[in-house]
């Protein structure tokens, strides 16, 4: 975006006008709490090497060089406990919140931005470029997800970016959808038409009048897919198709169940990494819902 | 005339979408690197050997004629034979198929039916904080991954209270009179409960909310005001007048949960050996097992596709004001 760019320090407005259109929902005291536990987690992602006492990978032993394998919360220092192999519970869900933001913004940013350009370019140039794109969308909308995710992780090398591949290939079909039908609405508004008439390219409308209005509704669908990421990561981690060098929550859910962790009552070791998955995501629930407050202000929920 | 012609579109579009996740599905499993007959194939095969079971597979023609032949073979309900089992695959589909149908639908009946009158309960009491702490339950609901709930209420109501068998569909030695008898004996039924539960207490969130926020829509609208003038109880005007008309949509909805469910079944029969085509399809990816894994994704994405029709018509028939255009 030459155009954009190299105009815009002139012009401050115009950064403000564009950050203006995300207006975080400040007025919603759930969309303040889920703003509050992103923070949270955020700066626990960055600062878990001094945050965590234990490495997350690494198999400890006591004092007496016995391993220091299903210990109970407490025991020799260790606050969650640890797992059958001798590693630190607590480090592992403190380094667990790396991978699951890492995960849910990279794929968030993915889906609201595929689904973003290709919602504004089908409802903007209409015609068969908008019969193809939708055509698309439906053909995504047949795809079952987390077995399409199943059957990539399977083939791909086992990483944590399989989840975000999946969902920029699958998961940008509702945005885009909405988003068209959302530009349909704007393409023929009076400052559109006059824009076209006096002579601005199509790229700069839809940077300058189209964007902006939908942009809104690109930050709710990218808030919800933080939430469907972290989900997703967990499962195909705990189906075992996940990463075994990184750790996350549902590697941890997955290395309990196959510890047998449920017949012995292990609840300190399976319990908190489920806590955290639903902190997060419902965070994200509540800023999204936050959103919806600021979208769509007649329903009022 | 033009209500049939719309139908026609969708139905067009519907072989569209099944065309192309079809060749999705071939172009994923044949260009992925490795040998597919990898797992097929003894070490002590000779040459020549793996070439016969190669041409014997038809594996060693070029890839557009391979694609016609499965196209082909798919249209005959043909999906090759599984790598693991030596049996056709499209058998051992249909024989798993039952079993992920019954959980899926008795799972979202149960929800439904619990989502509805939740839903249209907390439009009743709008405003309270009996209304607030439940919808907050209601998201916390949502965003719990459904195979950690399925851990918790096997490590709670199985292992620790022992109200459950941990597993499967069947206790070993208990005899079952044919199909019907299995599906509706007791055994069965304990066995379901569990995994039922874990995927009903997910799902209902969806009907709930749909619920409320139609009913809170719908008490809007002239007649429901009317209906209050006219003096009737709130009760009459909650249940006779605003829940009837904001049951539809949430009715059509049941379709696309019956999608999404069979989703979230992988996750969810995983945790409890469930044997249904979601952990098929994940432990024939796990053994290499490609037949039947490509056939076990099929059946779950044809269900989708069949479902998401479903929805569409649905709602185009109950609110004919949606044309089809």
């Amino acid at each position: 975006m030459p155009d954009y760019v190299a105009t815009a320090p002139a012009r401050p407005g115009r950064f403000r006008r564009f950050f203006s259109g995300i207006r975080l929902p400040l007025n919603d005291p759930f969309a303040i709490a889920g703003l509050i536990i992103y923070a949270v987690f955020l700066l626990t992602a960055i600062f878990a090497y001094q945050i965590a006492p234990y490495d997350p990978t690494e198999i400890l032993y006591s004092e007496s060089y016995d391993l220091a394998a299903d210990l109970r919360p407490g025991e020799e220092g260790h606050i969650l406990g640890t797992t059958s192999l001798g590693r630190d519970i607590f480090s592992q869900i403190i380094y667990g919140t790396r991978s699951a933001l890492l995960v849910g913004s990279t794929a968030a940013v993915m889906v609201a931005l595929i689904g973003t350009v290709v919602g504004v370019t089908a409802g903007y140039f209409g015609g068969w470029v908008e019969t193809v794109l939708m055509r698309l969308a439906d053909i995504a909308f047949g795809i079952p997800f987390l077995p399409f995710v199943i059957v990539l992780a399977a083939f791909l090398e086992p990483s944590i970016w399989n989840v975000v591949i999946a969902m920029a290939l699958v998961l940008w079909r509702d945005t885009a959808r909405v988003i068209r039908s959302q530009v349909l609405t704007l393409r023929n508004r009076g400052y559109v038409e006059a824009a076209r008439i006096s002579g601005s390219s199509d790229f700069r409308i839809i940077l300058r009048h189209v964007a902006p209005n939908v942009l809104p509704m690109s930050f709710l669908y990218g808030s919800i897919a933080i939430g469907w990421a972290i989900l997703t990561e967990a499962s195909i981690s705990f189906l075992g198709f996940g990463d075994p060098q990184s750790i996350s929550w549902g590697y941890m859910l997955q290395d309990a169940f196959a510890s047998q962790a449920l017949s012995r009552q292990a609840y300190y070791w399976f319990v908190p990494p489920g806590v955290a998955i639903i902190l997060v995501v419902s965070a994200g629930f509540f800023i999204s819902r936050g959103y919806e407050n600021i979208l769509f202000p007649k329903l009022n929920r | 005339m033009t209500q049939a012609k719309a139908i026609i579109s969708r139905l067009l579009q519907l072989l569209l979408v099944l065309w192309a996740v079809v060749t999705i599905l071939f172009l994923l499993f044949r260009l992925m690197p490795g040998n597919p007959m990898a797992a097929y194939i003894d070490p002590t095969f000779t040459a020549e050997q793996q070439e016969a079971l190669m041409a014997q597979f038809g594996l060693d023609k070029p890839l557009w004629s391979q694609y016609f032949t499965y196209l082909g073979n798919l249209l005959q309900g043909e999906m090759g034979y599984s790598f693991r089992y030596r049996t056709p695959v499209s058998e051992r589909i249909w024989a798993l198929l039952p079993n992920t149908l019954i959980l899926t639908f008795s799972s979202l009946i149960v929800a439904y039916i619990f989502g509805i009158l939740a839903g249209a309960w907390l439009a009743w009491r709008r405003g309270s904080s009996v209304e607030k702490i439940s919808l907050t339950a209601v998201l916390t609901t949502r965003a719990m991954p459904e195979f950690w709930l399925g851990m918790v209420l096997l490590a709670v109501f199985s292992f620790w209270l022992g109200w459950f068998p941990a597993g499967g569909t069947r206790s070993p030695g208990v005899e079952y009179s044919g199909f019907w008898g299995f599906y509706t004996s007791a055994d069965f039924l304990a066995h379901l409960a569990l995994p039922a539960a874990t995927l009903a207490i997910y799902s209902q969130g969806l009907p709930l909310l749909l619920m409320r926020s139609n009913m809170l829509d719908v008490m809007k609208e002239d007649f429901v005001t009317m209906a209050r003038v006219k003096g009737l109880s709130k009760w009459t005007v909650v249940v006779k007048h605003a829940a009837r008309n904001a049951l539809l949509p949430v009715m059509t909805s049941f379709a696309i949960s019956v999608g999404y469910q069979l989703q979230g079944n992988v996750v969810v029969e995983s945790v409890f050996s469930w044997p249904g085509l979601g952990r098929e399809l994940v432990l024939a990816v796990s053994a290499s097992d490609y037949p039947l894994a490509q056939g076990a994704f099929l059946m779950i994405a044809v269900v989708v596709i069949l479902m998401n029709l479903v929805a569409d018509l649905l709602y185009a028939f109950l609110d004919p004001r949606i044309s089809h255009a």
